[in-house]
């Protein structure tokens, strides 16, 4: 059994617990078939980034659904593979002409290398009953050499997870990039439509939902009928912190999400607003009240350890980590307008960073990046800037389509997720590349509000 | 069950009308309550031992009602109907700013006043934006426009402990509108009366 397997199991697992609420026992993972471990990458023409083909999945047994599944494998781990853009995807609409090979040995090589095809991913599924076991070879077409082989099995409830580990698997591999393919994304949600108890006005409450990254399989984690806003995933992907109005006033809860309890860290002390977790997890930066007015605090995750970092009569709030956890970068109108501030987690060496007409929710990238994100007052609405902390430099990746803003980094640092009404007066979650470029909507449901995606798996 | 609750208590002061009267030997009126039993030993003879003292008051003495407030009509009101007819009016603010105006600060002087009168009510005071900022920056600019009320009621004298600041940000606009007027409505503090 390869870890790659093992992996996935357990995930299936879980997805399984959370989907239908009660565990199921996946079926045990077959050993593993593949003839050999990777070592070779596929490449491109003279550089280039190398033209890839996703042909649909072979069923190699099943009932009506399989051919189904069979092709909904090919189009997600296709779908999953251009986001990423390392590789250069061949539009699968013009594979008609190729013949459909009988099994993963009769490629017919020569017409894939005819469309201009470096490597060809082929796979096959076989449904049994409630399970299912997948198959997938990434073969360079000019060698007609296997570069990787993998097969998975598990439940049938998901098969888009398949697909999702495969691409995490292409990419990882042929890459040596940690892919985005299983990470998900949380956000805050009115489309249940539920109504807080009001005296005049009629106030719409807000659940915090999670949803694969690109949309699918969306879940609803609170259930309180209150505000529920800025959820923030801790660094293990099981826990997400988020502002609740549960009891009245806004205050930061943490609901684990595999185990359905949740932990209160603040004690009750103050109003608390906009948790952040560490990128080790073991702290939180947030906004609170407690004494007096709107200050930046880093608490251990247990609430124990507090500590001040922002002391000033001005707002100050929205506070999110360096990759290292060594600062803090806020938002602060102690000059006038917000502006984005950055400050040691130990209080020191406070400095402003921009100087626009209005910034807010700065969003730190993870490593190896080293940029902060963050929303911007362009005339009436918001657009969503990049601020490179090595030298300065700003660029802008959103221009006007809407308003845009709340902006969260892919666990890789290649995307981002962000609120934007570009689509009518919703707000919506869109996802884009780090240069604004490939932009794909999430949500369709409801307003939906402040995305943070989930670590990768 | 308030005018059961009343009944009852008639009927038992009542009683122990009858029973103070009987004690003093004085054949008492029938047809209505009698008047308290130390005021007939006071009326009586000179030589007639004094009646043991009044039973203590039964729980649902009417104590309160002596001390009903002065508006009666408010007084009398549960807590929906007067929160939908706001005797405390909101307070509006101009755009990315918490400073009261001269209009807010007189609206809140109106409204220190009616605190006063009635000394026993708690308040939240909401703090609200319009949609035109970002959702996590309203939520501290709310805060302040909640602070900036609670602190101007505090200067004209309503105790500290009786005002609970909230911001809601731009979480619930009064107005669901997208224009100047709406936005105008939105920016403002709400006062909400929890308790009475």
């Amino acid at each position: 059994m390869t870890p790659t397997v093992r992996t996935f199991v357990f995930l299936a697992a879980a997805a399984s617990a959370v989907v239908a609420g009660r565990a199921q026992t996946p079926a045990p993972a077959q050993p593993p078939q593949q003839p050999s471990e990777v070592v070779s990458k596929i490449t491109g023409d003279s550089g280039a980034p190398p033209r890839i083909a996703v042909p649909d999945f072979l069923v190699a047994g099943g009932d009506k659904d399989t051919a189904e599944i069979a092709k909904l494998l090919a189009q997600v781990l296709y779908d999953d593979l251009t986001f990423e853009a390392e590789f250069d995807l061949i539009p699968r609409d013009t594979y008609a002409s190729i013949p459909v090979a009988r099994s993963l040995s009769e490629a017919p090589f020569d017409r894939w290398r005819e469309l201009g095809a470096d490597g060809l991913l082929m796979g096959t599924v076989n449904k049994s009953g409630q399970n299912i076991k997948v198959e997938i070879r990434l073969f360079d077409v000019r060698t007609r050499r296997q570069l990787l082989g993998r097969e998975y099995s598990g439940a049938a409830s998901n098969p888009r997870l398949y697909a999702h580990t495969m691409a995490d698997e292409v990419h990882l591999t042929q890459a040596n990039l940690k892919g985005v393919a299983r990470t998900k994304l949380t956000f805050s949600s009115d489309r249940v439509r539920d109504r807080a108890t009001a005296t005049i006005e009629q106030r719409n409450v807000k659940e915090i939902f999670i949803a694969d990254y690109d949309g699918f399989n969306q879940r609803r984690v609170t259930v309180n009928r209150q505000l529920n806003v800025f959820p923030s995933w801790s660094p293990d992907g099981r826990a997400i912190a988020y502002t609740s109005y549960r009891r009245g006033y806004p205050d930061i809860f943490i609901s684990l999400i595999y185990q359905g309890t949740m932990e209160t860290p603040t004690n009750g002390t103050g109003q608390n607003w906009l948790p952040a977790f560490s990128p080790d997890g073991t702290r939180i930066a947030f906004t609170s009240n407690r004494d007096g007015n709107s200050e930046i605090y880093v608490m251990n995750r247990d609430g124990s350890s507090l500590r001040r970092l922002t002391t000033h009569p001005a707002i100050d709030s929205t506070p999110t980590w360096s990759p290292s956890g060594a600062q803090v970068a806020f938002t602060s109108d102690r000059t006038g307008a917000p502006q984005i501030w950055v400050v040691g987690a130990d209080g020191l060496n406070l400095r402003r960073l921009t100087s626009e007409s209005y910034a807010d929710r700065p969003t730190w990238s993870p490593a190896p990046y080293n940029e902060i994100a963050f929303s911007v007052r362009t005339g009436s609405r918001f657009d969503i800037k990049i601020y490179q902390v090595d030298n300065g430099a700003t660029r802008q990746i959103t221009f006007g389509e809407g308003t845009n803003e709340s902006p969260a980094w892919a666990p890789n640092g290649k995307h981002l997720a962000f609120m934007s009404t570009r689509t009518g007066r919703a707000s919506q979650i869109f996802i884009a590349r780090r240069d604004g470029k490939d932009v794909r909507q999430v949500t369709r449901d409801g307003n939906n509000f402040t995305p943070n995606w989930s670590p990768a798996q | 069950m308030q005018r059961m609750r009343t009944w009852t208590t008639m009927v038992a002061v009542t009683m122990m009308a009858v029973a103070g009267a009987s004690c003093s030997k004085k054949t008492p009126p029938v047809v209505r309550p009698a008047p308290p039993p130390a005021a007939t030993a006071d009326a009586g003879m000179g030589s007639t031992p004094a009646p043991p003292a009044p039973p203590p008051p039964v729980r649902d003495e009417p104590v309160s009602v002596a001390l009903a407030p002065p508006d009666p009509a408010i007084g009398s009101k549960n807590l929906d109907d007067l929160n939908r007819e706001s005797p405390l009016a909101p307070v509006f603010f101009a755009l990315d700013s918490y400073e009261l105006s001269a209009d807010a600060r007189t609206q809140l002087q109106g409204s220190a006043q009616v605190l006063k009168t009635n000394a026993t009510w708690q308040v939240t005071v909401e703090g609200h934006c319009d949609e035109r900022g970002t959702a996590e920056y309203n939520l501290s600019l709310g805060e302040r426009r909640a602070l900036s009320a609670k602190a101007y009621l505090v200067s004209l004298g309503v105790a500290a402990d009786r005002l609970r600041t909230v911001s809601y940000g731009k979480e619930f606009p009064f107005d669901p509108g997208h224009d100047d007027a709406a936005w105008a409505k939105n920016r403002r503090a709400h006062f909400v009366i929890t308790a009475k």
